[in-house]
């Protein structure tokens, strides 16, 4: 891989997450890649592709994770720390400054209901989101269970997390083991 | 309100390792836990956290700050953001340290895949239980419907759309 940079020291890490962190309004993750693979050229395309893969199996916040990762790979875990601090801690003063607003002036008919109206879209963004996912996924008997399975429990019945997905995520990677071992033996889907 | 502080960034680190697919999938499970078995927060005050944090720059998971910041001041922002981010860096960590020299193994793909319709039910659960947080209101309803009918048909920008939320719910419309 010629064309790749230096590695960045964790100064540079720091700056640099901190300007993708107050870039992105409503997801991070597309200026990420315009940061990591276009400007500074620490990483090529497949290189972000599995890493970002890598970052979305494991649980955590996504972009989080990612940076975490990148900050050790080039810079050890000081590296990882001045990503990370850049990252969240520079965007969240500004999250801050926006509170404090809300706090003085929440006593108004007028900023309450507008933060009434920002939710209901913010809950329509996020249904959204998973209905795009839904259509983008092969639809199968399995996925709809354990996906209607989640939502029941955790969305409609409000139980608590914890327990429900010591019982779904063992379901679900058994489910889809049996059937990625059932296609290997050459057996047909049955759905 | 140290025992707050202790008590938060507990919770939060186990959601941490919860986290399939993203902060937001454990949104419901943070109603639960600050609104109805704590009261720390009103509903109210958990949807308005939510959207301040939306019309902010920075990554998804800073909503968590504000709801540490209503818990218990910046001590509770500090605790929140830990909680929520420090167990999953470290595994993340750990995976890079250790696995990430094999990228073509197979059982990334065998996770990503049989989690794909857990994760789908989360946010469609975080969908709920913010739409459910505010006055139900046929015009709130009928706003959520709409954003959703947009984002999925158009290109229009999220931001957009919050901005014309803020503008319906300040003109009283909500």
């Amino acid at each position: 891989m010629p064309d790749h940079a230096p590695p960045p020291t964790p100064r540079t890490l720091f700056t640099e997450f901190a300007r993708m962190g107050l870039s992105g309004f409503g997801g991070v993750l597309p200026f990420v890649r315009r940061a990591v693979v276009e400007r500074n050229r620490w990483l090529d395309d497949r290189e972000f592709v599995e890493l970002l893969s890598l970052g979305q199996v494991l649980p955590g916040p996504n972009v989080i994770n990612l940076a975490v990762m990148m900050g050790l790979r080039f810079a050890g875990w000081r590296g990882a720390l001045a990503a990370f601090t850049g990252l969240v801690f520079v965007p969240m003063a500004i999250v801050l400054g926006l509170l404090l607003l809300y706090e003085h002036f929440q006593d108004i008919a007028a900023v309450r209901s507008m933060l009434r109206g920002m939710t209901a879209v913010a809950a329509g963004l996020v249904l959204a989101t998973g209905i795009k996912l839904a259509l983008g996924q092969s639809r199968t008997w399995r996925a709809l269970l354990v996906g209607a399975g989640a939502f029941v429990a955790i969305g409609l019945l409000r139980w608590p997390l914890l327990p429900v997905m010591a019982v779904l995520v063992p379901l679900a990677i058994w489910l889809e083991w049996n059937t990625m071992r059932g296609v290997k033996s050459g057996k047909l889907e049955a759905e | 309100m140290m025992d707050r502080i202790a008590e938060l960034l507990g919770h939060f680190a186990t959601l941490s390792l919860l986290a399939i697919g993203g902060a937001s999938s454990t949104i419901p499970d943070m109603h639960r836990f600050l609104v109805e078995a704590n009261g720390w927060l009103t509903d109210a005050q958990f949807s308005a956290m939510y959207a301040i944090s939306q019309a902010a720059p920075g990554p998804n998971v800073l909503f968590v700050a504000l709801f540490g910041w209503q818990v218990a001041g910046f001590g509770g922002t500090l605790a929140a953001i830990v909680g929520m981010c420090g167990p999953s860096s470290l595994i993340a960590m750990g995976f890079e340290y250790y696995a990430g020299r094999s990228p073509h193994a197979r059982w990334p793909v065998l996770i990503r895949r049989g989690l794909a319709g857990l994760t789908i039910g989360l946010l469609l659960s975080t969908g709920w239980v913010l739409a459910a947080s505010i006055d139900h209101r046929w015009t709130g309803i009928a706003l959520t419907l709409a954003t959703i009918v947009l984002t999925l048909k158009t290109r229009v920008h999220p931001l957009l759309l919050i901005g014309v939320g803020a503008a319906a719910g300040a003109l009283g419309f909500v």
